[in-house]
């Protein structure tokens, strides 16, 4: 392969177009991706109004930015801080008419309104406005999206791609630089046209789960490793944009598989058993067939029936019980990542003609 | 309620009709889920001679898995909001507290319910808490006892709120014997497997001491270990009402430990640490408990005490 094939490789990759899976064998160790610059970066609390780590530092960071604003920079990042949600965030509830985080697809994003429409696809509209408008090239380049669950699931980023190698060089430099925070990153394999969640708007982008919080409530250990992730995160945009090379390597990742609901009463639906202690917070933990999984209130034990072990999250998070999730299954595989660095200008203005010729095609 | 003292024993009336509530909170799901399964199958609660009547307090809570509609049930049976006029267009769960005084009280009146265990879950790191209403309850605290004993290795301590300004007309205030059970931590709107049959555990032996007691079990004198409330408080705030420290890491599910002057109690967001300047030793509980951010409470003080109950006896 002729090496301005391999930018354009790189080009699409970067985008998280193309599956991960069929590229392992071509690309060699030491070559290395160059990516678009990342000019503008989005950090987006309260998209969920009571998960209060997001809401409490994206607060803070807007009442720091009004002092920084002076700062300068050779090539200034651009950050935007964003409250997703304020009307959730003022009654401290998750939503007001629906959850804002499934109203990105691109069919909710356009198409017509009707008058009553609930409060969140009106917001949504104005935050793809704003950061987006999703799959165009004003997008901003990254989103941060800042959640908290209520299960024990330490830091996770939760991202539609397993070859956005953005996010991934992002999540390695996160666990390196912070070693004594259990850190994940799960794939949910959707495709673009499916995506329903405020990080699907960027042209990179993943949210940022960190547990186990109760809805409602800070603590202080989760509020710190969020702001420290978030920081790390904007360091490392600043250093890639610099021009600094990313060495490749692996990173584990989780590919969510499917989701096991509560047993249920036939009539009422209300569930008839609870996660069973030995699956509660354990999280990550590989559950094997047979494994006891609910507890029944008469107490009975329910195993798992699945053929295949898996590893299981967001076990018993408060906000999935209407979903119809208990819990959900990954399968984890090694994602093998190649070294990456920022496109020199040439590379970007053949980029840009290169892209404007594909529309017109 | 009548008593009377005869050969060093208080003597009191048998408790032949208690209740417990689930949801008074329609968001602390193992009191709903409890509830819900008691009444419809009340084998578990039966004891010979009591009447034990499972009530879902707040059921459009519960539905809506939050924990009030209009207003916090669990301050709401004021003797203003108990006989105040205006029916459907009161406050959903004013209406329901007049509803709950009918079927259970009228709270301080001879008819009212011998017992009422209200069933509550904290987002605070508490374990297993009885609260208490009175110290001078010595049914109550004999209860308490009992349950402390039962469950021992396992803990299970006592919260005593009979400050002036600090209690509050809570649902189960409406019983001659009212009883909180307060177990966490557990996030709103989770019902966690461990939290959920601790608290099961605490009622099946609370409805045996009630049973042994209508027996004529005589329980001597003794003293039961309680953390009185002393006062409330609040995160700190700028100008404008809003938080601007967290609970400090170092307190952050630390409740019953205790707290020195000096000792770290709040974080500020950009790190800097506030110590706590009270004038002597307390027993933080209620920590960052979720639905305490809007009522301007990070956690109430205590302190210990050693309450004395006299023997007791039925009639």
């Amino acid at each position: 392969m002729k090496a301005w094939e391999r930018v354009e490789e790189g080009k699409r990759q970067g985008r998280g177009k193309r599956k991960g899976r069929d590229r392992v064998d071509w690309m060699e160790v030491d070559e290395v991706v160059c990516l678009p610059r990342l000019p503008r970066v989005a950090v987006c609390g309260g998209t969920h109004g009571n998960e209060l780590s997001g809401v409490y530092l994206v607060r803070e960071l807007l009442k720091a930015e009004k002092k920084v604003m002076e700062k300068e920079e050779e090539e200034p990042l651009s950050v935007l801080m964003v409250l997703s949600n304020p009307r959730a965030m003022q009654q401290c509830r998750r939503y007001v008419d629906t959850d804002l985080n499934r109203c990105f697809t691109h069919a909710k994003l356009n198409g017509p309104i009707p008058d009553n429409a609930p409060y969140e696809i009106i917001r949504s509209r104005e935050l793809n406005a704003t950061l987006g408008p999703k799959g165009n090239p004003e997008a901003v380049d990254l989103v941060c999206d800042l959640h908290n669950t209520t299960a024990n699931m330490g830091l996770c980023f939760i991202a539609y791609s397993d070859c956005d190698w953005i996010c991934l060089h992002i999540f390695r430099h996160l666990q390196r630089q912070m070693p004594d925070v259990p850190m994940r990153y799960i794939h949910f394999d959707v495709s673009n046209k499916e995506s329903y969640s405020l990080d699907s708007v960027g042209k990179h982008g993943f949210a940022m789960e960190i547990g186990p919080q109760p809805h409602g409530v800070v603590r202080s250990n989760i509020y710190t490793a969020m702001k420290v992730g978030v920081q790390h995160m904007l360091d490392w945009v600043r250093i890639f944009n610099s021009g600094t090379i990313f060495e490749g390597g692996c990173v584990d990742v989780f590919t969510m598989i499917k989701h096991i609901d509560y047993p249920r009463d036939n009539e009422t639906r209300n569930i008839t058993a609870a996660i069973h202690p030995k699956v509660q917070d354990r999280d990550f933990c590989l559950l094997h067939p047979e494994d006891p999984l609910f507890q029944t209130f008469s107490g009975e034990t329910l195993r798992y029936k699945g053929n295949e072990p898996l590893y299981p999250f967001f076990i018993n998070e408060c906000a999935y019980y209407e979903k119809g999730i208990a819990l959900s299954l990954a399968r984890k595989r090694r994602v093998t990542i190649p070294a990456i660095r920022v496109q020199t200008e040439q590379q970007q203005r053949a980029n840009e003609q290169e892209f404007a010729s594909e529309e017109e095609e | 309620m009548s008593s009377s003292s005869c050969n060093n024993s208080a003597c009191l009336n048998e408790a032949r009709r208690v209740a417990i509530f689930g949801g008074t909170h329609g968001n602390e799901m193992s009191g709903v889920t409890l509830v819900n399964l008691w009444v419809k199958n009340s084998a578990e609660i039966q004891r010979k001679g009591v009447e034990t009547k499972p009530f879902i307090t707040n059921p459009k809570a519960v539905e809506k898995c939050t924990r009030y509609v209009d207003t916090d049930l669990n301050r709401a049976f004021t003797p203003e909001n108990l006989s105040a006029p205006g029916g459907d267009n009161l406050p959903y769960e004013v209406q329901r507290a007049q509803e709950i005084n009918r079927i259970f009280g009228p709270k301080e009146s001879p008819d009212a319910y011998d017992v009422i265990f209200d069933l509550h879950n904290t987002t605070s790191n508490m374990g297993c808490t009885l609260i208490l209403e009175s110290s001078k309850d010595h049914f109550n605290l004999q209860m308490m006892h009992y349950i402390k004993k039962a469950i021992a290795p396992a803990s299970c301590l006592v919260l005593l709120n009979e400050h002036p300004l600090l209690k509050y007309s809570t649902s189960r205030s409406v019983a001659k014997h009212p009883v909180g059970l307060e177990v966490g931590p557990q996030p709103q709107g989770v019902l966690r497997s461990n939290i959920f049959e601790a608290m099961r555990v605490i009622l099946k032996h609370a409805l045996d001491f009630i049973e042994l007691f209508n027996e004529g079990m005589e329980f001597p004198p003794c003293t039961v270990e309680a953390f009185r409330v002393l006062e409330r408080i609040d995160y700190p705030r700028d100008a404008n009402g809003n938080i601007i420290a967290m609970v400090h890491p170092n307190l952050q599910d630390c409740d019953w430990e205790p707290l020195n002057p000096g000792d770290p109690m709040f974080q500020t967001f950009d790190g800097k640490t506030i110590r706590y300047h009270g004038s002597g030793t307390v027993y933080p509980t209620f920590i960052n408990e979720a639905a305490y951010y809007e009522k301007q409470q990070a956690f109430v003080t205590t302190r210990r005490e050693a309450l004395v109950a006299s023997a007791i006896r039925k009639i």
